[in-house]
């Protein structure tokens, strides 16, 4: 047996260690990276105990007079996590069929949209909200078109790797009798990758409710304007309170897409 | 030779007729008022939002206009007609960039360790009580819903500006994304390994060292990855509210009209974010190929 399996028995040294060896290069960088990044004790503890101080006075939570603002805020924020997600996705399901391979199978038209949409996906949703902001200027419009453009990177590989998966039986079934390309997609391929479609965007949805939270910061309007706000005024009271109102509706979001999700696709195709 | 097709009698066939239409119209009336909610929902969605249909038809040309403008050099010429003026900031934008990886790997880093201490506790079939799961599980909840840039303002003002709010505020996200993912991967094992050691009178820590991990090791190795390719992306956008790395060389150019500028750290930071991909993308497979060869 040790003459037929040597490797079991006596793995070469060098390969007994490469494992060792990766863990002290990443720790390696890691110690690196501490040293380049300022990370002193001294300065570690002072942070830590003004955290401390920050969490004391952040209790108890307390709107104050602002939670009609407060309010507002928040559907605004819903509301730019809503429409940039449906926008995102109407404009990204016919470009997702250029990308995916069994719908187009040129490689010369598939490769420059697949870059494309990676090149879109590249850039983070603050930075096309910076964009937006000096485009259409401040406020939640510009956050609805920032999330739409990046979302629109995402869904299109998503959407076009949910056409790839799809069974190719029915679309020869179409096919077969007589119809054509458009015909092929509209009824072999629509109805397989719709519902994946739509549990892809209702999880984006959830997804873009944090998004939409943190926009703001860069003032492209919803809650994160008044959080930022706050933060910078160290109004710590009303900073725990909307941070609670965050979680809470993310929260909700999450449960109702959840049942949606349940509705539209079935338990059965999750389990 | 002719096949026979039997046709049912008439009151039948009417009866089935009746009841598929009703059907039908049942289905088509709920998908009606799901899609007549739907747009109901878009319409009060746009009122809150402040949508205006003749503001982005007007400012649609300034969307162009901006993206001319960013492909545009001062001296009026395409910035691909000049790489050394186009990119007179490479030295420092490169060290930034460094300083946005350095961020990302060493909050990668902590993320991960402490998920892993974590996540035992949150899977439903390795958690010692409870209580200790509902505990954990609302912590990583926590951690992971709050946007890692709202950690990143509150830790600004706790540490000062630098990058160790930026490391630390990724590094408290991940914990939560990580230990979520983690403790779903744990949930998932194989629990015949664990009665077994369990029946040798070993500890619940040894159970989790010599039972669990083997098994999930590859999907940890694999997640903390993704995850660092997530946070490569976080990362770049720290510098917005004084986190450090290049994001706040992109929010000055931004905001002083530096289009030039802009383009030119756009352009590297997509660059460096296809590199990042690419290079985890090796990485993963090494690490699977050595594991499904084990």
């Amino acid at each position: 047996m040790r003459a037929r399996y040597p490797d079991v028995f006596e793995r070469p040294a060098a390969a007994r260690l490469a494992t060792p060896a990766m863990i002290v290069a990443a720790f390696a960088i890691f110690i690196y990276g501490l040293v380049d990044l300022d990370f002193s004790p001294s300065r570690l503890f002072n942070g830590l105990s003004q955290l401390g101080w920050i969490s004391m006075m952040m209790i108890p939570p307390d709107p104050g007079s602002s939670l009609p603002l407060y309010l507002k805020a928040m559907g605004e924020t819903l509301s730019i996590a809503l429409l940039g997600t449906t926008l995102a996705a109407l404009f990204a399901l016919p470009v997702s069929l250029f990308a995916a391979r069994n719908v187009v199978p040129s490689v010369i038209l598939r490769f420059p949209v697949r870059r494309f949409l990676d090149s879109i996906r590249g850039v983070d949703t603050l930075i096309w909200a910076l964009v937006w902001i000096n485009v259409v200027g401040l406020g939640p419009f510009a956050g609805v078109l920032a999330i739409a453009v990046s979302d629109f990177g995402a869904f299109g590989k998503l959407f076009s790797e949910a056409i790839e998966g799809a069974d190719q039986k029915q679309v020869e079934g179409i096919r077969a009798s007589g119809g054509s390309a458009l015909h092929e997609i509209r009824f072999g391929l629509m109805p397989q990758v719709l519902p994946v479609i739509a549990g892809q965007v209702l999880y984006f949805i959830e997804s873009n409710t944090r998004s939409a939270t943190i926009i703001g910061i860069v003032g492209a309007g919803g809650i994160g304007l008044q959080l930022a706000e706050q933060i910078r005024v160290l109004e710590w009271q009303k900073v725990s309170f909307l941070i609670l109102m965050i979680l809470v509706a993310v929260a909700a979001i999450d449960f109702i897409s959840g049942k949606l999700r349940f509705a539209i696709i079935g338990r059965r195709a999750v389990a | 030779m002719t096949l026979a097709v039997s046709i049912l009698p008439e009151q039948q066939l009417a009866v089935l007729n009746v009841a598929y239409r009703k059907a039908v119209a049942r289905k088509r009336l709920r998908l009606t008022a799901g899609a007549g909610l739907f747009v109901a929902a878009l319409i009060v969605a746009s009122i809150g939002a402040e949508v205006n249909l003749r503001t982005l038809f007007t400012y649609f040309g300034n969307f162009v206009s901006y993206f001319d403008r960013i492909l545009t050099l001062d001296n009026g010429q395409r910035v691909w007609t000049n790489f050394g003026e186009w990119f007179w900031g490479w030295h420092n934008w490169l060290k930034l960039l460094a300083e946005t990886l350095l961020i990302s790997y060493v909050g990668t880093l902590i993320g991960a360790v402490f998920a892993f201490a974590l996540n035992f506790f949150a899977a439903e079939n390795t958690s010692p009580g409870p209580w200790l799961r509902f505990l954990v599980r609302r912590l990583l909840e926590f951690a992971r819903t709050v946007p890692g840039i709202v950690f990143a303002l509150i830790f600004v003002i706790a540490f000062g500006l630098g990058p160790m709010a930026g490391v630390l505020a990724i590094a408290i996200h991940s914990t939560g994304a990580l230990g979520k993912l983690f403790s779903e991967i744990v949930e998932n094992a194989d629990m015949k390994p664990v009665e077994g050691i369990r029946s040798t009178g070993a500890s619940w820590l040894s159970c989790m060292r010599f039972a669990i991990l083997p098994q999930v090791s590859a999907g940890y190795a694999s997640y903390a990855l993704l995850r660092f390719e997530i946070n490569v992306r976080e990362a770049s956008v720290m510098g917005f509210v004084g986190a450090g790395g290049i994001g706040q060389e992109l929010i000055v150019a931004i905001r002083k009209f530096y289009y030039s500028d802009v383009s030119a750290i756009l352009v590297t930071i997509i660059v460096t974010v296809f590199l990042i991909d690419i290079t985890t993308g090796w990485v993963r497979g090494r690490l699977f190929g050595k594991e499904a060869r084990t």
